[in-house]
């Protein structure tokens, strides 16, 4: 077991895909001899040849429209996007054809085809590279959305991308680059479609991904201090996304907090709000709340912690699950409570 | 790559003038191009599928008027074009056509029912790609230009000398995509065809608010693209330049862009009304350069076309036109549980619940019945 980074172990699962599959083929701006700007590419050109990880002219439409093209001719393109905002000039690709290929040619022609996007804030970058996409890919049927939170789940959930029969958008937290923890190589943890409990609670369900995943995990100590005992579940795939385990947990708990980064009207965090009241709404004992970022365009470094979801803020929202709405009743106690 | 060593950008230029081998009326043209004429055979095959093209094309046209097509985008006027730029490509190369290609798709030997589905509306691709190797019809402008270039690219890796060639029209050459396109073929050096249809207008707009450009062939060499262009109207030509432009790809030296001036000789579609941005006149110009009747004067001329011929081409264009008319009056059969089947590889559980909720819909209209 050694102790490696996010960006490592992402480096590392692309090595190993380029190494067990020849029709994996890596390409995107500044990924040959520089290896990315987030390194994620470092050593792959040097190791497996210009004809397998390149640098392209600097056009992203042109970057996914090419691996659709090539993908139809039997490679597995991996692309790189350099920045979340950067992906836009991309987005006619993605949702017109990335996505319904499959679809309009009913089965007949897939895309197994990665688009990997570093994404979120919380990096100090300029305008422009700190935006939380994922609500316009998740939108979008025929993508998979999924954004890994943990070095294990970097490396595994990339590997699971590449060999994926269907386009998918794996959303790297580039916050959570340098994380590290100590992991065997190569590590499989769970499939596409399976959301984790990271940490077990009876009082409360709190629903995350990528980023904002070890956001909830540090409230949910600070919580503890509080007396609050409260579940946390890292989606790990949007899309896919797991009805089963966030519905257990909340019939469980009886309260729901979603935590995300991106700005919270009309997004994912929304959607995971609508499904738990649609699946577990005799089970609540109070409003599904969320915590996300606000409905502002992505604010300069020196304002962006006002924006993103802390643990301040969720501990907010949780004193609020405590409460009826209605002023006269103080608190309402868990069902089953004696 | 840095190192690779660049052509002089005359090398890249188009004819200042479209190339020609027939005047409008079907004489040989005065002057003699560059390229080799292709011969009696090939374009005797060319007149046949330009004659059929047009009943096709005039037959489904009747078929939005009887309800029959939702929308239908003529190809009459641009048959050269598109029975030229399918007798340029060889088996197994690629075709990448937009909506408005119905024509080559047809002489490319698909099903014409299986062509007509998108604009049916039974499904969003008829045929199997990969049975005739051609990309499904793409309505979004350029955006399977960089497919084309991806894929040719994907070729070449491979090395089965396999070329793609796309067709955009005039409008798409505006689309950022089409530039992309262009530049990565050229970096790459992607064995791509770009044949540009310029039809003068995208739906209504003209050329002139389109580009300002020379001609639009001129659009390659920025690119390092080898560049020409033709008369859109006499199928000599364009079969003499395609036939070099894929060749030129096929030996790894590149993508080549052809610009084809041409005519849209009906409305943008049946729901158009082109008699609000353009003149008769301008037309009935165009109508004396029509592409099948040059071709036909000049085989006849030549002694490579009979009475008999023409006569036994037109009736197949008419039995043709017959089944698409007998196939296309049959109601399609549309299966709604299909619309979950591909999204994706395994549904998903999602999916799976809303296929229970309109399984469960359609029963309950069944026991209705």
């Amino acid at each position: 077991m050694t102790t490696i980074s996010m960006a490592q172990a992402l480096n590392a699962a692309l090595r190993d895909a380029l190494e067990d599959d020849e029709r994996v083929l890596v390409f995107g701006e500044d990924v040959g001899p520089l290896g990315g700007v987030f390194r994620i590419t470092d050593g792959l050109t040097a190791k497996f040849g210009e004809d397998r990880c390149f640098d392209t002219p600097l056009a992203e439409s042109g970057i996914v429209g090419f691996a659709v093209g090539m993908a139809m001719g039997g490679f597995r393109p991996v692309v790189e996007m350099q920045f979340d905002a950067f992906a836009y000039p991309a987005f006619e690709q993605i949702a017109s054809h990335v996505a319904k290929m499959r679809n309009r040619t009913r089965g007949r022609v897939t895309l197994p085809m990665v688009i990997r996007i570093p994404y979120g804030g919380g990096i100090g970058g300029v305008e422009h590279h700190s935006d939380s996409s994922e609500a316009y890919y998740a939108h979008t049927p025929g993508l998979k959305v999924v954004t890994p939170a943990t070095v294990d789940d970097a490396y595994s959930l990339l590997r699971e991308a590449i060999a994926d029969p269907d386009p998918v958008i794996f959303l790297e937290p580039k916050k959570l680059y340098w994380t590290k923890a100590p992991v065997t190589l190569p590590v499989r943890t769970e499939p596409f479609g399976r959301a984790v409990v990271r940490r077990p609670g009876g009082d409360a369900t709190m629903i995350a991904y990528g980023p904002a995943v070890p956001v909830a995990l540090e409230a949910a100590e600070a919580a503890a201090e509080e007396g609050w005992d409260l579940e946390v579940i890292d989606l790990r795939t949007i899309v896919p996304f797991d009805d089963a385990t966030v519905t257990a947990s909340v019939r469980r708990t009886g309260r729901c907090v979603v935590v995300a980064e991106a700005a919270g009207f009309a997004g994912v965090g929304a959607e995971i709000a609508a499904r738990v009241q649609e699946r577990c709404f005799h089970s609540l004992l109070a409003p599904v709340l969320r915590v996300t970022g606000l409905d502002v365009p992505y604010p300069p470094p020196m304002l962006e912690h006002r924006h993103l979801p802390d643990v301040d803020r969720i501990l907010d929202a949780l004193d609020r699950l405590q409460r009826d709405d209605r002023p006269d009743v103080r608190y309402l106690p868990k069902a089953g409570a004696a | 790559m840095s190192d690779r060593r660049r052509e002089g950008p005359r090398a890249l230029l188009p004819s200042e003038r479209p190339v020609r081998f027939l005047t409008d009326g079907g004489a040989p043209a005065r002057s003699r191009p560059a390229y080799p004429e292709p011969g009696p055979e090939l374009l005797r095959r060319a007149y046949r599928h330009m004659v059929v093209g047009r009943r096709f094309d005039a037959q489904a046209t009747a078929l939005t008027k009887q309800g029959r097509l939702a929308v239908y985008p003529s190809s009459k006027g641009q048959e050269a074009c598109q029975v030229g730029a399918v007798l340029a490509l060889q088996e197994g190369d690629w075709l990448f056509p937009t909506y408005r290609d119905s024509v080559a798709l047809v002489t490319k030997g698909i099903d014409p029912v299986e062509v007509l589905s998108l604009l049916r509306g039974d499904a969003h691709c008829g045929y199997d790609p990969y049975r005739h190797q051609v990309a499904p019809q793409c309505t979004p402008l350029a955006t399977q230009t960089i497919h084309a270039a991806g894929l040719a690219y994907a070729e070449r890796r491979k090395g089965t000398g396999r070329i793609a060639l796309v067709c955009v029209g005039d409008g798409a050459t505006s689309e950022g995509d089409f530039h992309e396109a262009l530049n990565f073929a050229a970096v790459f050096k992607a064995p791509v065809v770009f044949l540009v249809q310029n039809n003068q207008y995208a739906i209504s707009v003209p050329l002139e608010r389109q580009t300002a450009a020379p001609a639009l062939a001129y659009k390659g060499v920025g690119y390092g693209v080898h560049s020409e262009q033709v008369d859109g109207n006499d199928a000599v030509a364009v079969l003499a330049v395609l036939s070099a432009a894929a060749e030129h790809a096929r030996s790894g030296k590149g993508p080549f862009l052809v610009e084809a001036h041409t005519y849209r000789m009906e409305p943008h579609t049946n729901a158009d009304d082109a008699t609000r941005y353009r003149e008769e006149k301008e037309t009935e110009r165009w109508r004396r350069r029509d592409p099948i009747a040059r071709l036909e004067a000049y085989l006849r001329r030549r002694g490579h076309l009979t009475d008999e011929d023409v006569a036994a081409v037109n009736a197949e264009a008419e039995e043709f036109a017959a089944r698409v008319r007998a196939e296309l009056n049959e109601d399609p059969r549309v299966a709604p549980l299909e619309l979950f089947d591909h999204v994706y590889g395994t549904l998903t559980p999602q999916l799976a619940e809303q296929r229970e909720v309109l399984e469960a819909e359609l029963q309950a209209e069944e026991a209705l019945r």
